[in-house]
C-alpha cells in the first residue's frame, strides 16, 4: 500500500491541508481528515448524490473522486453556505418551503440545487425537477425541494450571491 | 399554536451541515467495524479461518460465532401466537448462512478501509445447500428447511372470519376475483444504518449511539442478548437519516459493535454502505393473495375472502416477528367498507432471503391495492363508476364507532366526506371527459381511486405486531421547568424526519401556556427520558402528543396552586399565558411563570403548606385502542403503449389526521408518503435470483423515484379530531404509502382497460407493462396463420 500524501486545498474559501492514502475517496478525506462532516455519504457509487459537493464551482460527486483528485482545487461544502451566523438564501427558502425533513440529503441536494441554478437562473418546474434528479430524497417527495429552488431563483439573480 | 404552519427548528442545524449522525459521532479511540457476508443464500460453513485477517495491518480483532460464544445471545422474537414458529437470529452465523448478505465475520480495526482490506483474507468453504428463492416453493413437501428446529417453513399462520363468507360469495350476483402479487420492496433510508459502541467499565455504563427509530426497544434488547442490566445501558438515537420502519428493528449489527467494545475496551463502529443495506436490511411486502368479493346487483359488497402468502426471508425479526406483515394485510383488508361477511387466511413462509420487517404503511399497502382493484373490478362488471361503487359501500358517519370484520373500532372519520371533496377537487367529472377525448385521439389517460382507513397511535389494547410480545401502547414525557421558566420536554420517542422538536414543542407550549422559544424538546436518549419505545406505527402525535399534555396538565395545575397560594386566591381565577400568570380580570396582579418556578424549588412560605416542591412532572399516556386515520386518493396518469411509460399528471389526497398540529410538517409526510407509494407501484422491486443471489443490489438497479419521475402532490384536509385521544390527534406518518399504490395501479388499468390489460401485479415496471401489453395484443389479434 502506498503511503500516505499530501492533500492541498480551497474549502469554502480557506486553504487546508491533509495527509491520506492515495486511495482515500474525497468525501473520506473531508469528513475524516477535516472534520467537515456536513458532507454525506449515502451510496458510495455515485447515484444518490448526497455527498454532492462543488468543485472548482461545479457540482461533483465526492464519493466517486479521490482526494488526491481534488488537489489544488477550489471546493465549497454545506459548511460554506451561511456567512456571519446567516442562512444563504437558497437555505432559507428550503427551510421556508419545508424541503428537508431528516436532513440526510440536504446537503448534497443544496450544493447540486446551487449549480443547478447558476446555469439555469430562471428555470421552468420541469427543468427544476430535471436538474435536481441527480440527488435523491427518500422523505419530502421533493415538493418542498422544487418549492425552495423556485423561489430562490429570483432572489439569487437579484443579488450578489455567493458562493 | 397547536395548527400553525410553523417552520422547524431542526433545520437550520440539518441546512448547514451540522446535523449530528451516528457516522459524525467521533470517539477518541474509535475502531471500524467490517462484516464479512455470506455470498450464499443457503450454505453449510465448512471453514472460517480468520488467521490471515487478524495479523492484517491496522486490524485489532477479528471474530467469528465462535470468538462470540458467551458474550452474545441470538435475537429471539418471542410471541403470544400459538401457532407462531420463532426462529433464532445469530449475531454472526454459527454453521449456516440462511441469505446473501448474512453477517458471519467481523473485523475491527485502526479504519474502515483497513477492516474492509482484511475482510478480503478471511478465507471461507460453503458447502451449498438447497435454496428458497420464491415464497411458493416454501411449502413444497420436497422443501428445505431455512430453520430445521421450526419444523415447518410456515412461520405464522392466522384467520379471520366473520359471517359465512363462502356462502355470501356462492350467492352473490356478481364476483370478482384474482390473485395479485405485490414484489419485494427496500425502505433505502437515505442514512444507511450504523451505530457507535463505548463501554466504560468504570462506570458500569454501555452507550450505543444508533441510527434507529426505536432507542428503548433497542435497550431493553440489548439487556437481555448482552445480560447486562437496562439500567447500565444508555441508547442514543441522534439526528437519524429516515427510518420508513426499517430502523424499527433491533439488528445483529448492533449487538455485534457493543459486545466488540466489551471485548476490545475501545469504541467500535459500523456504518453500513448501500450495498450491505440493501442485503441486509429489513425488507417489506412480497405477497402473493388469492381474493375474491362478492357485490349484489347495486354494488352492495355481500362477501369477501382471501388467502395471502407472504415472504418472510430467513428470519423472524425482533420484536416484531414474522407476523408484522402479513397479518397486517388480512386485518385491514375491508378497509373503509362495509363487509358483513369476510374470511381471511395469512400464511407467512420463511425463505432464502433477507428477513421481511415492517415498512411505512405496513400490511396496508397491499391489502389497499388489492380491495381498489376488486372495488374497480366489481364497478366495471357492473358498469357502474368506480366512485358510486365506493360511495355504496363506504362506511357512512352514523355508523361509527365501527367494528371492522376483524375486530378493529374505527373511531371516527370521514370516508364519504373525503371521497366527495376529492371528486370535487379534482373535477371528477371534467377528469372522465378529458379521459374521453384523450382516448377518442389515441391517448391513454387513466384516473385511480384508492380509500383507506388505518389504525394509528395504537394504544395498549391491541400489540403494534400481531402477537408480539412487546408493550407498545404507551409512552412518557418529562417536563421540567427550571428557575427561569425555560421548559424542557423529554420524549422516549425519536424522530427520524417528522420534526418533534417542533411540533411536540407546539403542544407543550399550547397546553402550558408558554411561548415556543422558551419550549425545547429533548428526544431519543434512553438515559434522559422516561421509559419509552421510540417513534413508529404512525403514533408519536398521539402518544407523545398524549404524554405531553398530561404533563403539561400537571405543571400547569402545581404552578396555578403556587401562584394561587402567593395572591390568595383560588386557581380557578387564575390563567397561566405567555409564560405569565395573570388573575383572572385583574389585569395588574400578574407572576410569570419562571418567578413560580423559582419558588417552587425555593420552597419555603412561598409554597403552601405540605405541597412537593419542584416543577417538574413525568405522565404517562395509553390511547387504549387507537385512532383511524383515512384518506381518499386520486391519480391521474397517462399510459404510453408505445414506450411504456408511466406519467403521473395529477396527484390528490384528501386526508383526515385528526386535529393538525403543524399542517406543513403534515403535508410533507404525506406527499414523501404518497412518492413512497409511486415508487413501489411503478418502480422500486428487489429482485432475487433463482440462487437466491440479489438482482438489484445498488441504486443503479434498484430505483427511487427522483424529482423528475413525480408530480406535485395536492392535499386537502379534512380534519375530525379523534375522539378517543387526547387532543383529538391521530397519526399521519404512513397514510401517504398506503393509499399510493393502490391509486396508480388502479389508474394504470383504468388507462389501459380499453386493450384489455388489468393490473395484478406491482410494481408496473416498463418491463412488465410490455409483457402485459403483448399479452393483451396477443389474445385480441387473430393469430397469423
Amino acid at each position: 500500500m502506498p503511503g500516505p500524501v499530501a492533500v492541498r486545498l480551497t474549502i469554502n474559501g480557506t486553504p487546508r491541508e491533509g495527509r491520506c492514502e492515495p486511495r482515500k475517496l474525497l468525501v473520506d478525506f473531508l469528513r475524516e481528515d477535516l472534520g467537515l462532516t456536513g458532507t454525506h455519504v449515502g451510496c458510495e457509487h455515485g447515484i444518490c448524490g448526497a455527498c454532492t459537493i462543488l468543485v472548482n464551482g461545479e457540482a461533483a460527486r465526492s464519493c466517486i473522486m479521490l482526494a488526491v483528485q481534488a488537489e489544488g482545487s477550489e471546493i465549497v461544502t454545506v459548511e460554506g453556505l451561511a456567512r456571519d451566523g446567516r442562512l444563504h438564501p437558497l437555505q432559507e427558502a428550503f427551510r421556508e418551503h419545508h424541503g428537508l425533513q431528516c436532513g440526510f440529503c440536504t446537503p448534497g441536494m443544496l450544493l447540486a440545487a446551487l449549480d443547478f441554478l447558476r446555469m439555469h437562473p430562471d428555470p421552468t418546474e420541469s427543468q427544476i425537477r430535471e436538474g435536481l434528479s441527480a440527488v435523491l430524497c427518500r422523505c419530502t417527495g421533493y415538493q418542498g425541494i422544487v418549492n425552495a429552488v423556485k423561489a430562490a431563483a429570483p432572489v439569487l439573480r437579484g443579488g450578489e450571491h455567493r458562493p | 399554536m397547536i395548527g400553525a404552519r410553523l417552520p422547524r427548528r431542526e433545520d437550520a442545524r440539518f441546512l448547514t451541515g451540522q446535523g449530528q449522525y451516528v457516522a459524525d459521532l467521533a470517539r477518541a479511540g474509535t475502531l471500524h467495524a467490517a462484516f464479512l457476508r455470506s455470498a450464499h443464500a443457503h450454505a453449510s460453513i465448512l471453514r472460517l479461518d480468520v488467521t490471515r485477517a487478524r495479523q492484517a495491518a491496522g486490524v485489532v480483532g477479528c471474530f467469528t460465532a465462535a470468538d462470540l460464544a458467551g458474550r452474545v445471545r441470538p435475537l429471539v422474537a418471542p410471541s403470544r401466537m400459538k401457532t407462531y414458529r420463532p426462529t433464532r437470529f445469530p449475531v454472526l452465523a454459527e454453521g449456516r448462512v440462511r441469505h446473501v448478505g448474512e453477517a458471519m465475520a467481523v473485523v475491527v480495526a485502526e479504519s474502515r478501509y483497513a477492516a474492509e482490506d482484511a475482510l478480503d483474507l478471511i478465507e471461507v468453504e460453503y458447502a451449498p445447500l438447497p435454496v428458497i428463492a420464491d415464497l411458493t416453493e416454501a411449502l413444497a413437501p420436497s422443501a428445505p428447511l431455512v430453520h430445521p428446529a421450526a419444523g415447518s417453513n410456515a412461520l405464522v399462520t392466522r384467520t379471520f372470519s366473520q359471517g359465512d363468507a363462502a356462502e355470501a360469495l356462492a350467492g352473490a350476483g356478481c364476483v370478482v376475483r384474482d390473485r395479485f402479487r405485490f414484489h419485494r420492496h427496500a425502505g433505502i433510508t437515505m442514512e444507511n444504518r450504523a451505530c457507535l459502541a463505548e463501554h466504560r467499565p468504570t462506570e458500569g455504563l454501555l452507550t450505543l449511539w444508533t441510527s434507529t427509530q426505536v432507542p428503548g426497544i433497542v435497550r431493553d434488547a440489548l439487556a437481555e442478548v448482552l445480560d447486562v442490566p437496562a439500567h447500565r445501558i444508555r441508547v442514543v438515537a441522534p439526528d437519524v437519516g429516515g427510518g420508513f420502519g426499517i430502523k424499527t428493528v433491533v439488528y445483529p449489527e448492533e449487538v455485534a459493535v457493543c459486545a466488540l467494545a466489551m471485548a476490545l475496551g475501545r469504541p467500535v463502529t459500523w456504518v453500513s454502505d448501500r450495498r450491505e443495506d440493501l442485503l441486509s436490511s429489513t425488507q417489506a411486502w412480497d405477497e402473493l393473495i388469492d381474493a375474491q368479493l362478492g357485490v349484489g346487483a347495486d354494488g352492495a359488497i355481500l362477501g369477501l375472502s382471501a388467502r395471502v402468502l407472504a415472504d418472510i426471508g430467513a428470519y423472524s425479526i425482533y420484536p416484531w416477528t414474522a407476523s408484522i406483515e402479513v397479518i397486517q394485510v388480512v386485518s385491514f383488508l375491508p378497509g373503509p367498507y362495509r363487509v358483513p361477511h369476510y374470511h381471511a387466511e395469512a400464511l407467512g413462509v420463511a425463505t432464502n432471503k433477507a428477513p421481511m420487517g415492517p415498512y411505512r404503511g405496513v400490511g396496508r399497502p397491499v391489502s389497499v391495492f388489492v380491495m381498489e382493484a376488486l372495488l374497480d373490478r366489481a364497478a366495471r362488471a357492473l358498469d357502474m363508476d368506480p366512485v358510486e361503487i365506493r360511495r355504496r359501500n363506504l362506511i357512512r358517519p352514523e355508523e361509527l364507532p365501527y367494528r371492522s370484520p376483524s375486530g378493529i373500532v374505527w373511531d371516527s372519520g370521514a370516508f364519504h366526506e373525503s371521497l366527495a371533496r376529492a371528486c370535487d377537487a379534482a373535477d371528477y367529472e371534467a377528469l372522465r371527459a378529458e379521459q374521453s377525448r384523450a382516448r377518442a385521439a389515441g391517448r391513454h389517460l387513466g384516473i385511480g381511486l384508492a380509500a383507506y382507513v388505518e389504525l394509528t397511535g395504537v394504544g395498549s389494547a391491541i400489540p403494534v405486531s400481531p402477537g408480539a410480545d412487546i408493550a407498545t401502547g404507551t409512552e412518557g414525557a418529562t417536563i421540567r421547568v427550571d428557575s427561569d421558566g425555560g421548559v424542557t420536554a423529554i420524549f422516549g420517542l425519536a424522530s427520524h424526519g417528522q420534526g418533534h422538536e417542533t411540533s411536540l414543542a407546539q403542544v407543550v407550549a399550547a397546553e402550558l401556556g408558554v411561548r415556543m422559544d422558551d419550549v425545547r424538546v429533548v428526544h431519543g436518549d434512553t438515559a434522559l427520558s422516561p421509559h419509552g419505545t421510540g417513534t413508529y406505527a404512525s403514533r408519536s402525535a398521539v402518544l407523545g402528543g398524549g404524554a405531553a399534555i398530561l404533563a403539561a396538565r400537571s405543571i400547569r395545575d402545581k404552578a396555578l396552586t403556587i401562584a394561587a397560594h402567593q395572591f390568595e386566591v383560588a386557581p380557578a381565577d387564575l390563567e397561566l399565558a405567555d409564560g405569565v400568570i395573570r388573575v383572572r380580570g385583574v389585569p395588574d396582579r400578574s407572576i410569570s411563570l419562571a418567578q413560580i418556578a423559582a419558588a417552587a424549588y425555593a420552597g419555603g412560605k412561598r409554597l403552601p403548606r405540605g405541597l412537593e416542591p419542584g416543577l417538574e412532572a413525568t405522565r404517562f399516556y395509553d390511547p387504549y385502542f387507537g385512532t383511524a386515520s383515512s384518506a381518499t386518493h386520486l391519480a391521474l396518469v397517462e399510459v404510453d403503449p408505445a414506450t411504456c411509460a408511466i406519467s403521473v399528471l395529477r396527484y390528490l389526497v384528501v386526508e383526515d389526521c385528526g386535529r393538525l398540529i403543524n399542517p406543513l410538517i403534515v403535508e410533507g409526510q404525506a406527499i414523501g408518503g404518497v412518492v413512497q407509494g409511486i415508487g413501489a407501484a411503478l418502480l422500486e422491486e428487489l429482485v432475487y435470483a433463482e440462487d437466491g443471489q440479489l438482482l438489484s443490489g445498488s441504486l443503479m438497479d434498484y430505483l427511487v423515484p427522483t424529482a423528475a419521475e413525480v408530480p406535485t402532490v395536492e392535499v386537502l384536509h379534512v380534519e375530525i379530531p379523534s375522539p378517543t385521544t387526547l387532543g383529538g390527534f391521530k397519526g399521519v406518518g404512513e397514510g401517504g404509502t398506503i393509499g399510493a399504490p393502490a391509486a396508480i395501479a388502479n389508474a394504470v388499468a383504468d388507462a389501459l382497460a380499453p386493450l384489455g390489460v388489468t393490473i395484478t401485479e406491482l410494481p408496473v415496471t416498463g418491463e412488465r407493462l410490455f409483457r402485459l401489453l403483448a399479452n393483451a395484443r396477443r389474445s385480441i389479434a387473430p393469430r397469423p396463420t
